[in-house]
């Protein structure tokens, strides 16, 4: 049984509205996993749809595929740390990209057989291209970078912004000539090049920018997606892609805001990079004034009578895979009815909202999990506040000192709490290479060593009962 | 009016709901938001179903549509499944 156009653009109609459900669902924790499942039935119906088209003739190739990636997709989402998500993300945008890529050469070979192509279908086969080619071979090395597998060190050299702009000159003028011609060497050349330019843009931009590269990627694999729709002239995936598109451009902007930078500044700035100059002062400075450094009997001392304990997790916290023993440590002192929250920085971790994910697997129920502005006020009136694994975000500097590089960006005012703890391995400062000025303050002390190790330490003393 | 000009108007339009919706989704799911926005635009599976399943697909065509399935796929299964994993894990106190 075959399916009219018009009863397939309901139903693309019908799996729009559904995917748009599915993202307003993410409201609130409450409502988001029903989201979820509305995605899931919104895509169902999109490819039966499909399926039920007169235009799909063979499936074989179809029922391969989709069953070879249902299993890698399940297997993946079943067996993904939840430490390793932004890679698992990264991975899963390099599809998109090669897909769209993969469509809209496809495309191009069927319609050169039919003999149905124009300049218009051509430019938007070559927008499909482009777009899904960068967001390819970026992502490629994003992931590589998030895994560790190339240095998250920004790479940069002379004349490089030159060599992009050219790059990408070229490329256009390519898929003009191929709009207009359709030759087959001009298409190869751009698909090249715009692999090529995915890898030039996203190289230079150093580990700290993380969230901003995977949100950006996110957004580049939505317009990819529209591109694909466009040549396609598929109105449901020209909205999917401008959902996508603008959900991975709004969560740039919260990330950029958040670091107070302009989004310009992060493609084209290479940040984080030079923390040579910055460590060596760092050391210089500690040694000139004296860090305080205490025990976890010290930190259990103020925590087991105080009213409310705050922590302020970091990206620290998930290499140390501390959260569990953090959860631990909040029922024990909750058991002693301490007031126990968490206030967590927009840039925490390496995507946004990483930080919320892995205190949620650590079973830390999220009604005491606070965003910056929420938990700000409440510093001041804090007994405690245990930084772990975080650095940055709670550096003064980032209101007092104009020459710092992290000037202007919004912080967590741990500071202004009666005692800071600091869970560090050493004097190493953050990711920014910024000295944090906390570490002098007359109520700030460092515990030092593997965070998980002291929060145990800090578990175990309060279930010895103390002092 | 031609169809690439109602194309432009869908996807301008598609923006707005896109810039509303999203600014409602709080924070604390931001990474569900990119794990279900990585399922959903796996929906370029349909192009790649129309690639691989077209009358006079060729046998590079179809090579070709298969892998953009397959990866397709692989965001649309890996996608949903990653996000209601995470989803599960939000729990409010336990009363």
């Amino acid at each position: 049984m075959e399916t009219s156009a018009n009863t397939q653009a309901l139903a693309y109609l019908v799996s729009a509205v559904l995917f748009i459900l599915s993202l307003k669902g993410l409201t609130h924790p409450a409502s988001a996993r029903r989201g979820n499942f509305l995605g899931m039935i919104g895509m169902a119906i999109a490819v039966v749809a499909t399926l039920m088209g007169s235009e799909v003739q063979s499936y074989g190739f179809i029922v391969a595929g989709v069953l070879l990636g249902a299993v890698i997709g399940g297997v993946l989402a079943a067996r993904v740390q939840m430490t390793a998500m932004p890679q698992l993300v990264a991975a899963l945008h390099s599809f998109v990209g090669m897909a769209a890529v993969l469509v809209a050469v496809g495309t191009f070979i069927n319609r050169q057989v039919t003999g149905d192509l124009n300049a218009v279908l051509m430019s938007e086969l070559s927008a499909g291209i482009v777009i899904g080619a960068i967001t390819f071979s970026g992502s490629v090395i994003a992931f590589g970078k998030l895994q560790g597998l190339i240095s998250g060190a920004p790479v940069r050299f002379a004349g490089q912004h030159a060599l992009n702009a050219a790059i990408g000159v070229v490329t256009v003028l390519l898929a003009i000539h191929f709009a207009m011609t359709g030759s087959m060497l001009s298409l190869t050349v751009m698909t090249l090049l715009s692999f090529v330019l995915g890898f030039t843009l996203i190289i230079p931009i150093g580990g700290a920018d993380m969230p901003v590269i995977i949100s950006m990627l996110n957004s580049y694999s939505g317009w990819a997606a529209a591109a694909t729709g466009f040549t396609l002239h598929n109105n449901l995936l020209i909205i999917v892609g401008a959902l996508v598109g603008f959900s991975g451009a709004i969560l740039s902007y919260i990330m950029c805001r958040a670091m107070n930078r302009s989004i310009i500044n992060v493609v084209f700035g290479g940040f984080g990079s030079d923390a040579g100059g910055g460590e060596s002062s760092a050391g210089a400075v500690a040694a000139d004034k004296g860090v305080k450094s205490a025990s976890v009997e010290d930190a259990i001392y103020w925590m087991e009578d105080a009213n409310r304990v705050i922590v302020v997790p970091g990206y620290g916290m998930a290499v140390a895979q501390a959260q569990h023993a953090l959860k631990e440590l909040m029922e024990l002192l909750e058991e002693r009815g301490v007031e126990v929250k968490f206030a967590i920085h927009p840039v925490a971790g390496r995507m946004p909202g990483h930080m919320n994910v892995l205190l949620a697997e650590a079973d830390i129920p999220y009604d005491h999990v606070f965003e910056m502005d929420d938990i700000n006020p409440e510093f001041a009136s804090t007994d405690v506040v245990l930084v772990v694994g975080a650095n940055d975000v709670v550096n003064p500097a980032a209101r007092t000192d104009q020459s710092s590089p992290i000037y202007g960006m919004p912080i967590l005012e741990a500071g202004k709490a009666q005692h800071v703890y600091f869970l560090k391995r050493s004097m190493r400062p953050g990711y920014s290479g910024v000295d944090n000025l906390l570490f002098y303050q007359d109520n700030v002390s460092l515990i030092f060593g593997d965070a998980k190790d002291t929060i145990e330490g800090m578990v175990t003393a309060l279930k010895g009962g103390g002092h | 009016m031609p169809d690439t000009l109602v194309a432009l108007y869908v996807f301008v339009l598609a923006c707005f709901i896109g810039y509303f919706v999203i600014w409602g989704v709080t924070p604390a799911l931001h990474t569900p938001l990119v794990a279900l926005t990585n399922a959903i635009s796996g929906i370029v599976i349909i192009g790649a179903l129309l690639v691989a399943g077209a009358e006079e697909a060729s046998g590079a065509a179809e090579i070709m549509g298969f892998f953009a399935v397959l990866l397709a796929s692989i965001n649309v299964f890996g996608g949903f499944l990653v996000t209601n994993r995470m989803l599960a894990m939000f729990k409010k106190k336990k009363k």
